[in-house]
């Protein structure tokens, strides 16, 4: 039998961990659950964190959107705040598992699991996003990408947990794209996706363009040499076309059970070439 | 430990290993067969269970989790022998084959109708994403929940 902890207030987590500092914490269960029943990890206990109110809810904060890290994808789906002004963290949230998926994980247990697949993480890294960690001592700020260290890896320390992310509401006009290939709609583990979050000139000419791709690489891989590659460019097949070859050039997928790296390398050139001529109005903000 | 919680209207007070999965817990101590499992690893929906009336996963969920829950299962969702909207238009409409992913199919619809009571065939296709039928009887049991959407609203009540 495995002792389960239920702590109601961030003080009392505290307490937990300090006595219980091999005890692994959990928000939905959703990904560790499965994992343990599988017999792949035996944690001598476990924290259920769903039950405290510090790590829940949505607030502006200045410029910022804090978003808790316990929010489930269903409460983040459900605001109105993120389906308007950041429909690519929207559009990706609504690929990830399946209903009761969704309504089950949590943001931040999605950061946490920290898979090259986990679909919040690539429109968190166009976003730019900001990870809030805290622990008995303290909180401190950490950008996304150097919240995630590798598949499985995250920079939380012993007796730290992620609090909270922190994103920024692009400017107006940006248009907003997510795209996921996976092996059917509803609780697909991604082969490849790809989050865009572009802004225009006046010309429809790319001012900024910012790439994220998924699961071809050990963590999500931003592309500076296809970005740039679109700066002041429209968006042409024969543009996207070049910046596609540039983009199977610069990630790094594997075989596994579900595609080979060959696939998911021609594939995530391939999602680039449906920015042409989609700037589907829906999609700005 | 000693768990508190309310299953289909009834308090009870339950002793559990606090890693006692939901789906034992209540199939094998409480004798609610109707919780189902498939695959245990929340792929299915098989478990479906409403947690203060928003569908879950019970394979997903452990009795620690539950202290203080109102949990409805399929055995409670007919009040007395009148069967619940999405039930009856289960029946009506021959939704059920083997059964087995009906408890299931049946929750997960009633957790849509509540936050969405006019949904598309869309809406309700990816609303019953996460339950799988292995007799494919899909096009039914969609058929089933727009009827029970449609007498829902023509009673003017909730799911």
């Amino acid at each position: 039998m495995t002792a389960v902890f239920t702590p109601t207030s961030l003080d009392a987590l505290w307490q937990v961990l300090a006595a219980h500092p091999n005890a692994l914490p959990y928000a939905g269960g959703t990904d560790l659950l499965v994992k343990r029943r599988a017999g792949l990890i035996d944690p001598p206990a476990l924290v259920h964190l769903g039950r405290i109110p510090a790590l829940r809810g949505i607030r502006a904060e200045g410029d910022w959107l804090r978003l808790g890290a316990g929010c489930t994808h269903r409460e983040l789906l459900a605001e109105p705040r993120i389906r308007q002004a950041l429909p690519v963290l929207a559009q990706a949230l609504a690929t990830l598992g399946s209903p009761p998926i969704r309504a089950m994980g949590t943001l931040g247990g999605n950061l946490c699991t920290a898979s090259p697949a986990g679909d919040a993480l690539p429109p968190l890294y166009v976003l730019d996003a900001d990870t809030e960690i805290l622990g008995a001592g303290g909180s401190r700020r950490l950008p996304i990408r150097d919240f995630i260290r590798g598949p499985g890896q995250t920079a939380l320390g012993a007796g730290e947990i992620l609090s909270a992310v922190y994103v920024r509401t692009p400017p107006p006009g940006s248009w907003h794209h997510f795209e996921k290939v996976g092996l059917r709609n509803a609780l697909a583990c991604s082969l490849v996706s790809l989050a865009a979050l572009i802004r225009f000139d006046a010309e429809r000419r790319v001012a900024e363009a910012r790439l994220a791709w998924g699961s071809v690489g050990p963590t999500v891989i931003r592309c500076p040499a296809v970005e740039g590659r679109l700066l002041g460019e429209r968006l042409t097949p024969a543009v996207l076309a070049e910046a596609a070859q540039l983009a199977r050039q610069a990630v790094q997928p594997i075989d596994d059970l579900r595609a080979e790296a060959d696939y998911r390398r021609q594939v995530a050139g391939n999602l680039l070439l449906r920015l042409a001529g989609d700037t589907q109005v829906e999609r700005f903000s | 430990m000693k768990i508190q919680l309310k299953v289909n209207g009834q308090d009870l007070e339950l002793e559990a290993p606090p890693d006692r999965r939901a789906v034992d817990l209540l199939r094998e101590e409480l004798g609610l067969t109707g919780v189902k499992e498939a695959c245990g690893s929340g792929e299915c929906g098989s478990c479906t269970i409403l947690v203060d009336g928003e569908a879950r996963l019970a394979c997903l969920l452990l009795a620690a989790q539950l202290e203080g829950q109102a949990i409805t299962t399929i055995e409670g969702l007919a009040q007395g022998e009148e069967l619940h909207p999405v039930q009856q238009a289960f029946v009506e409409l021959g939704a059920v084959q083997c059964g087995y992913c009906t408890p299931g199919m049946i929750l997960a619809a009633v957790d849509l109708l509540r936050a969405n009571p006019d949904p598309s065939p869309e809406e309700i296709r990816v609303g019953l994403s996460g339950n799988l039928c292995r007799c494919t009887g899909y096009q039914m049991i969609v058929e089933a929940v727009a009827a029970a959407a449609r007498a829902l609203r023509d009673q003017g009540r909730s799911a």
